[in-house]
């Protein structure tokens, strides 16, 4: 499959992008973006299931709220996650999020990311394509 | 920039136009005002649009391109006059800050057991992503230690009372209620206090190469050749959430005060509101976290040193914050006022005579640490009494970054980076390789001139010159 998702650069952080064929696509190629800043998405095995559920009715605030929910899943679960199905109705996510425990030794973490910004934030469409991206605070 | 304009060597301003309530300032040589990002001078006029903004928006030698605020961006407020508060202004790592500690001994002493103390301090120091502290809190502790800060360390057995005066605001924030910090924000500190982060936090040995006023110095009982050790670090996972939780509340509370923001990162609400009174509350709730956890890692710090070299005397020379908001008195055009002071990714600087500084460093005026990169230097400062008038007692806090973490990498690999820095006598301890090419020393603007524009402007005097020889890095 092609990578549908990107890091841009910042100065001091990281910018993370996402694409699909509809927002909730693109949410989850993000949320792939902002794992991978930290560990390689393909070291994580898709073990155990997370739900996560957030609303905002902007859509630019429910990105946000989709990562940071995810953040504080993995900063208390101790978990790295990997792949991601969104749902998206009436300004209410319904997510999941598969992962596995972290393990320092296999999963050889970078970099803990401290929050996501409301820069550079953007949730877009264009000619069919969906593209969600901000940057994010290291 | 076109409308910016030079009033002195090291000083320059926008005048107000537009939606700009005051001018914006920058300090800086030519050299760091020519490289700088355009996006400081976009940010910093930004803030400068905010209800009740006193004077201007300041922007230290060492800006670059933040959130919402530029780094390196000081702007006060007015609760009388609307002012706001802002978690964007204040950043994600609440209260992230630099401590150092003297040990009381000189570069020959440590030399043969270099390697021993480097492996002690990366045993006795949790660093990185997924490391867990010594404690284990429970929420009603984690409360006592969000209204306690250094204190509740120092009576935990994590330090000593001369701690507490060598911590600003004497080791408590005022005005923290534990209660406006979600149980989410807890919840992730409940095994990390006591931990040092990742990214550009880190904890070095390091040896007084240069000292550049000697009386300072002798006041601040610093000396050539002495070892200290350094720490940079923030409030974890707790003040991350709950610059996250009041982000968009704060969104919420400027629409319903008429806020008009040029960006949505200025999230803010005025100072006198019900979401403004709660995130001071938390946000000084945050200090104290970040406080206590640099308490507690310096008791890390003291047991690995008394492992390896048990004459040690460490006593910690000054603990500053440089991502804050704090009500201080400052006199604007001779009258004496209560402002809100955000400092994002900004010192402050108290000159001498300040009463707020402990008796023994009040003369020589407040010590700012100045953190530098893994193969360069760092510096010790004194608040300058020229700095009240100039931006409320504020100066630099770092190097600042030159260039993004995907250029690092690019250029650079963590193993090319741990062996140039051996070859110059340097030791670093990592979790991650790829996080060290990351920090590369070239990765970040050049903080000897960030030091000498610091001094210049008249915000901080410098006092002495630091080299690293170990640093271990999260």
């Amino acid at each position: 499959m092609r990578k549908n998702w990107e890091h841009y650069s910042h100065t001091a952080d990281m910018g993370i992008r996402g694409y699909g064929a509809s927002m909730e696509e693109a949410f989850a190629a993000a949320a792939v973006a902002m794992v991978a800043i930290n560990v390689d998405p393909e070291k994580i095995q898709q073990e155990q299931k997370v739900k996560i559920t957030c609303s905002e009715q902007d859509r630019e605030l429910l990105f946000i709220a989709w990562l940071s929910n995810l953040l504080y899943e993995m900063a208390t679960r101790k978990m790295f996650f990997s792949k991601f199905e969104v749902e998206i109705k009436d300004g209410k996510l319904t997510g999941c999020a598969w992962g596995e425990k972290m393990d320092l030794k296999k999963h050889k973490p970078v970099v803990e990311i401290k929050g996501i910004s409301y820069s550079d934030l953007k949730v877009t469409q264009e000619n069919g394509k969906w593209t969600a991206q901000c940057i994010v605070d290291i | 920039m076109k409308n910016l304009k030079k009033r002195s060597g090291y000083q320059w301003f926008i005048e107000p136009s537009e939606k700009m309530r005051v001018p914006f300032i920058i300090f800086g040589d030519d050299d760091i005002i020519k490289n700088l990002d355009e996006k400081v001078y976009e940010q910093g006029t930004n803030v400068a649009s905010l209800p009740g903004i006193v004077k201007a928006s300041f922007a230290m030698p060492d800006a670059h391109w933040g959130y919402g605020f530029p780094i390196g961006g000081v702007a006060a407020f007015d609760p009388d006059k609307g002012g706001v508060i802002s978690a964007g202004g204040v950043g994600f790592d609440i209260s992230c800050g630099v401590r150092t500690i003297l040990t009381g001994l000189k570069e020959d002493q440590i030399e043969s057991v270099k390697d021993r103390l480097a492996d002690e301090l990366a045993r006795h120091i949790p660093a990185g992503v997924g490391s867990t502290g010594r404690l284990n809190l429970s929420k009603d502790k984690i409360d006592e230690m969000l209204a306690g800060g250094v204190k509740w360390a120092v009576e935990r057995g994590y330090g000593t009372q001369k701690d507490l005066q060598r911590t600003e605001e004497n080791g408590i924030a005022s005005g923290a209620v534990p209660a406006y910090v979600s149980d989410k924000a807890k919840e992730r500190q409940k095994e990390e206090v006591g931990t040092l982060g990742s990214g550009n936090h880190y904890l070095e040995v390091q040896k007084v190469i240069e000292i550049f006023d000697a009386e300072i110095a002798n006041a601040y009982n610093v000396t050539l050749g002495d070892i200290v050790v350094t720490i940079h670090c923030g409030s974890r996972g707790l003040g991350h959430q709950v610059a996250t939780d009041y982000m968009p509340r704060m969104l919420e509370a400027a629409k319903e005060a008429g806020i008009e923001l040029p960006e949505r990162d200025l999230a803010c609400a005025p100072i006198n509101s019900s979401v403004g009174k709660q995130y001071y509350g938390a946000m000084r709730a945050g200090i104290n976290c970040a406080i206590a956890n640099r308490q507690v890692l310096t008791h890390l710090v003291r047991e690995a040193f008394d492992k390896v070299l048990p004459q040690a005397d460490l006593k910690l020379l000054y603990d500053v914050s440089h991502n804050t908001c704090k009500v201080e008195e400052h006199k604007v055009d001779g009258k004496s006022m209560k402002l809100y002071i955000h400092r994002k990714g900004a010192t402050r600087a108290f000159g001498p005579g300040h009463p707020a500084l402990p008796q023994d460093l009040r003369d020589a005026g407040q010590p700012v640490l100045i953190g530098g990169t893994m193969g360069t230097f760092s510096y010790i400062l004194a608040g300058m009494e020229e700095s009240e008038d100039l931006c409320f007692s504020s100066c630099s806090h770092g190097a600042g970054r030159a260039m993004s973490r995907t250029q690092a990498t690019k250029k650079w690999s963590g193993r090319e980076v741990v062996k140039s820095l051996a070859q110059k006598g340097i030791i670093i301890k990592s979790a991650s390789m790829k996080g060290i090419a990351e920090e590369a020393p070239g990765a970040y603007k050049d903080v000897v001139s960030v030091a000498d524009a610091t001094e210049k402007a008249h915000l901080a005097k410098r006092v002495a010159k630091l080299a690293p020889l170990i640093c271990v890095k999260g």
